[in-house]
């Protein structure tokens, strides 16, 4: 695969011929360790409680929330009828009424996050591996939209 | 008893996590090939051992972290830290904050910025250059984003190419991913010796 076919820099409208094309090359090996990082976290093969359309939905959510409309897309089409993940504000039941706010606080208010915020994760049956399986999952998603968004704008994009 | 740490230093804590590390002894195999454990290097951190929940990312994350920070090129590794410090105030990630301003003073072997920074947080007046690579990375560090074209262009007047300011993005970006789990997994301790 093409660094020019990850979907970093296909979602940023980054071409091969460009002149940030050209920059991007010369650190082709970390455009590919990121579509590494996304196969990791989105799709990983021990998944935990977060099977791979509940993270395809997180991360939809994740990207539409901080304004990356073109990186909710690409995740949206991969998160199958868990699309109230996505767009809900409020959702009942456990556990996900718990971690819908945790993953709106990780995301967007890092700042805010205390001890008790993951005190309530366990509360409501959350493993500790599956703690840190959200997290990597709201950490790399944070990540790929600040990625994305800081290429476009190089592009000349908005 | 050493005790949370909510202001911002030079003087790296300890960290404490909030869930359960992988016990060692208990490793599966993969994770002790993600953490690198071998008979003569045995020494893991806390926080690579929480980490370790969660092998298939760890294992690409860390050479894609060293890849950004240190691979040779493009901005130079003092001004990739200020990336990482602009990202760590703004989530208030106490503890990369610590870590990476303390890499900025000795990479530059000066504490004339990271003392700005420390004593006037986002209103340090730095040099026309840094102060353009930190209001960037404070802005692309925001929630939602908040850089813009104008942004990428002050870089560009204060003479930053096109290399750097990918190396910018990518150290910036990488750190919002790593204070969302150094600052939501584990506190910054203050160090026994200091209370």
């Amino acid at each position: 695969m093409s660094i020019f076919e990850t979907s970093t820099l296909v979602l940023s409208g980054i071409s091969a011929e460009s002149s940030v094309g050209e920059a991007t090359s010369t650190r082709s090996n970390i455009f590919e360790m990121t579509q590494l990082a996304e196969s990791a976290v989105l799709r990983p093969l021990d998944y935990g409680m977060f099977p791979h359309d509940v993270r395809a939905a997180l991360a939809c959510r994740i990207a539409a929330r901080a304004g990356e409309s073109r990186l909710a897309e690409y995740y949206a089409v991969s998160m199958g009828d868990k699309f109230n993940l996505a767009e809900s504000i409020m959702i009942e039941g456990e556990p996900e009424s718990t971690l819908i706010p945790f993953v709106d606080k990780a995301a967007h208010a890092t700042r805010d996050i205390v001890a008790e915020d993951i005190s309530k994760l366990k509360a409501v049956g959350v493993s500790d591996a599956d703690i840190v399986r959200l997290c990597e999952l709201i950490a790399f998603v944070s990540y790929q939209v600040r990625v994305t968004l800081g290429l476009r704008l190089m592009n000349g994009g908005a | 008893m050493s005790k949370v740490l909510h202001k911002f230093t030079r003087k790296v804590p300890k960290w404490r996590p909030r869930v359960e590390p992988v016990k060692l002894d208990d490793a599966t195999p993969e994770q002790l090939d993600a953490l690198q454990v071998t008979p003569s290097n045995t020494k893991v951190s806390e926080y690579v051992l929480t980490l370790a929940h969660d092998v298939e990312s760890l294992k690409v994350r860390s050479p894609l972290f060293n890849a950004i920070m240190y691979d040779k090129g493009g901005m130079s590794r003092t001004e990739r830290e200020l990336g990482a410090i602009a990202a760590s105030m703004v989530n208030r990630c106490v503890y990369c904050a610590a870590v990476h301003a303390d890499r900025h003073a000795k990479l530059s072997n000066s504490t004339e910025v990271t003392d700005k920074l420390l004593a006037r947080g986002f209103h340090a007046e730095l040099s026309p250059r840094d102060a353009a690579i930190f209001n960037f990375a404070r802005k692309l560090s925001e929630s939602p984003p908040q850089a813009n074209a104008d942004d990428v262009e002050a870089l560009q007047k204060v003479g930053l190419k096109d290399d750097e300011i990918l190396d910018l993005i990518l150290s910036t970006s990488l750190f919002g991913w790593a204070n969302r789990l150094m600052h939501v997994l584990g506190d910054p301790m203050q160090p026994d010796e200091d209370v």
